[in-house]
């Protein structure tokens, strides 16, 4: 029962936020949305006893990539909406409506589950980080590895590309920095 | 009872949000978030299905795509950046520099 009210209640805010995320023309109201529905979405992970899934999303979601995210927001001009040319709106949510019409068929059709073993499985009795990390550790030992080489690329070239010039402004007509000089001189 | 279906269901239907985000965004932050949505929405498919068949693989790989969303955010906008100081714009239409 308990389950079953967290599930809708978390289904249905998540849809709604990342309608927003998606529909919204302020860059701001689009990232607060996410992040909304990321931190939704790590409880989606703690109903299904995921727990240290649940806490990477929220450390590494909502923490590391939202916060990435928000300070890319200052290099651009977050305040002003986003007019965009939409060429066939009707043709996009046409598409976007046929394919979830598609996957929720497929995913809504019966599985043969009995052929199916599990590869690694969940104890009883243990705790899931304690289980997550032993498997982590053992069988997906090099994958880890590579994806901590891979992050720390990622890192380097974050670095490289976003940090060149930083002493220059961004906007090159300083129409921004003339509008805070206007709103000065008005005070 | 709330059982493996529904999770997928709301798995596909989130991800069918990001993919008409796709599709319609012409901003390249926007599309950004679009693309975040439809990770997220895999993410949920992968626990749940890791909960129902009591298998721990699909957490595994909800862990490297949480890995491999970060590495693409970092380099992404560390692109977005360079673009913006190019050429003043996010904007699709107005980057896209081969008629075609």
């Amino acid at each position: 029962m308990f389950e079953m009210v967290a599930f809708y209640l978390f289904s249905v805010l998540t849809i709604g936020l990342f309608l927003v995320t998606v529909m919204s023309s302020n860059v701001l109201y689009a990232m607060t949305s996410l992040a909304a529905g990321m931190v939704l979405i790590s409880g989606f992970f703690f109903i299904l006893g995921a727990d240290f899934l649940g806490v990477v999303q929220l450390v590494a979601y909502v923490g590391a990539i939202m916060a990435l995210y928000s300070f890319a927001m200052m290099f651009f001009d977050a305040t002003r909406d986003i007019k965009e040319k939409n060429t066939n709106p009707a043709l996009v949510f046409l598409l976007g409506g046929l394919s979830a019409v598609v996957l929720v068929l497929m995913f809504a059709a019966p599985i043969h589950s009995d052929a199916i073993q599990a590869l690694y499985p969940m104890h009883e009795g243990v705790g899931n980080a304690q289980d997550v990390g032993i498997v982590l550790f053992t069988k997906y030992l090099v994958p880890f590895e590579v994806a901590a080489l891979m992050l720390l690329v990622a890192m380097i070239a974050g670095i490289i590309l976003a940090g060149k010039k930083m002493d220059q402004s961004l906007t090159e007509d300083l129409s921004a920095d003339d509008e805070i000089l206007i709103q000065k001189d008005e005070k | 009872m709330i059982g493996l279906s529904h999770y997928l269901i709301v798995s596909a239907l989130i991800f069918s949000i990001g993919l008409v985000g796709v599709l319609r965004r012409r901003n390249l932050l926007m599309l950004f978030f679009a693309t975040e949505v439809m990770l997220n929405a895999v993410n949920i498919a992968f626990a749940a299905i890791s909960h129902y068949y009591n298998d721990l693989t699909g957490q595994m790989f909800a862990f490297f795509i949480i890995a491999i969303a970060a590495s693409e955010v970092a380099v992404g906008l560390g692109l977005l950046i360079v673009l913006y100081k190019k050429y003043g714009t996010l904007d699709l239409d107005d980057l896209a520099s081969m008629k075609g």
